[in-house]
């Protein structure tokens, strides 16, 4: 499993792409397989604030409810239609269907968050249990 | 076989097949074709002898002299209050011989419930559970598949009854045309020793190629049973919960010699039930999940899920809950509380799914 080196992971498995003050936040490919079918999410609607660390919605599979969590601090922007309707799209290419777009409150909060090369040492630990 | 294992009730149980396609596919695999479950973690309890009958009346709720040799029936083995020890298929091997199959999680309280209550009768208990693999093979395409595997003539056994026969080379194996999933299907009953269960599973998935058979899961047994409106035992079911609540009137047989929890269900049934169970669907987007609350429109407390879950095959969001009398009747609204909010859905007809009717130059 591979994940793009120009995005930053969270051990929760959620991606961010950072472009000066914005950012896109999406969960990651490894997090969609664990998950299986995804059948709904719940995001926040633009304008509300993301705090690092705590949670921002949910995504839910078949059997279960998992929380996501905010990689940085921020304001919501904008918010995926597609996923209301299809959300199997995370399934298909996690990489690529992005959940929010935010500004971010703190360039600064990237810096404590894994590269492609330590998520990638990270899930293949994980996995290993 | 990459199964997703969980915990489940002290066993290692494959949620689904990530190869097969996960819980959605696995789903409907069974309901156009054919899914296989391997649910040897159910117990088998075995009641032998000249009393064997009276033992099984006296313990259980459906009425068990109406069965013939190789009939079955879904039944229920209840506390003296009328609330339920735990659901079961009861089955008539012979004419003095019946199998109870219970479920995993209730092996040995049930085992004990049934020998500790049915000393007065001559007849022995004996606790089978151990001794076989249940092999479930559900779906239109059920009968064709296992036909494959076996001498016996399949067509000429019913629904919710069984038959011995040799099946992939084991002689006098027990068939039932019984399941969990709504659809047409069968369980048998083979050695449990590792080998013997191993070579049947994948015979069985051998044979089933050219009907697309797909291993299957925890996850779909549950989807499957849900849309079928099918208890399962600590949600719909359980010791605090009576018959009448639980909406299973037809399996319980108030005319039939005494039996443990008569009396409080006559009671019972003359008080009137408070809480009922029922179908639910969201109508607004949400998925209602085991335990959440239900309200109704004021965003009153008013009841809880026992199970629910998104419906694969009916592409809905479905769920069973318990909820006052005067909310019952079909088509009204109420809501359920997921992650804080009230989420609005309707009270509906169960079962959710019923399997179409065969029409009769079918055979």
């Amino acid at each position: 499993m591979s994940f793009p080196t120009d995005y930053k992971y969270t051990k929760e498995h959620e991606w961010i792409k950072a472009d000066g003050k914005n950012a896109t936040i999406g969960i990651t490919s490894y997090a969609q397989e664990s998950l299986g079918d995804i059948v709904f999410v719940d995001l926040p609607k633009p304008g509300a604030d993301i705090s690092a660390g705590k949670t921002f919605g949910s995504v839910e599979s078949v059997k279960a409810v998992s929380d996501l969590y905010a990689p940085v601090s921020g304001t919501v922007t904008e918010v995926n239609g597609e996923l209301a309707t299809a959300p199997e799209k995370i399934n298909k290419d996690a990489h690529s269907a992005w959940m929010i777009k935010i500004t971010l409150k703190d360039p600064a909060e990237l810096n404590s968050l894994l590269s492609a090369a330590d998520y990638e040492k990270f899930v293949a630990e994980e996995g290993g249990h | 076989m990459g199964a997703k294992m969980v915990e489940f009730n002290g066993w290692g149980m494959p949620v689904e097949y990530p190869s097969a396609g996960g819980i959605m596919a696995e789903h409907n695999a069974v309901r156009a074709g054919v899914g296989i479950f391997d649910v040897s973690h159910m117990g088998d309890i075995r009641l032998a002898g000249p009393q064997a009958l009276a033992a099984v009346q006296h313990i259980s709720m459906n009425d068990a002299s109406r069965l013939a040799i190789g009939q079955a029936q879904y039944s229920a083995l209840l506390y003296p209050q009328g609330t339920f020890v735990d659901d079961v298929v009861v089955h008539r091997l012979g004419e003095y011989e019946y199998l109870l199959v219970i479920n995993a999680g209730t092996r040995e309280k049930d085992f004990n419930w049934v020998r500790d209550h049915t000393r007065q009768f001559d007849c022995a208990v004996e606790n089978l559970s151990d001794d076989f693999t249940q092999i479930a093979i559900q779906g239109p395409k059920a009968v064709s598949l296992l036909q494959k595997l076996t001498d016996a003539d399949l067509s000429t056994v019913k629904f919710y009854w069984v038959t011995r026969g040799t099946v992939c080379g084991l002689k006098n194996t027990l068939i039932a045309r019984t399941g969990y999933t709504g659809e047409d299907g069968f369980e048998i009953y083979v050695p449990s020793d590792e080998p013997t269960s191993a070579r049947v599973w994948n015979e069985i998935l051998q044979a089933g190629k050219e009907f697309g058979v797909v291993p299957c899961g925890l996850g779909a047994r549950n989807t499957l049973r849900l849309e079928a409106r099918l208890p399962l035992y600590g949600h719909e079911i359980s010791d605090t919960i009576n018959v009448w609540e639980a909406g299973l009137d037809r399996f319980c047989k108030m005319d039939k010699p005494d039996f443990i929890g008569r009396a409080s269900l006559e009671k019972a049934k003359a008080e009137g039930t408070k809480r009922e169970l029922v179908g639910l669907e969201m109508l607004e987007r949400g998925i209602a999940r085991d335990g959440y609350k239900v309200l109704d429109l004021t965003g009153r407390e008013i009841g809880y899920v026992t199970s629910g879950s998104p419906a694969p095959f009916l592409k809905k969001n479905i769920a069973l809950a318990y909820v006052p009398k005067e909310f019952v009747t079909l088509g009204t609204e109420l809501k359920v509380e997921i992650r804080g909010q009230g989420v609005k859905a309707q009270v509906v007809p169960t079962p959710f799914y019923k399997r179409p009717k065969k029409l009769r130059t079918e055979n």
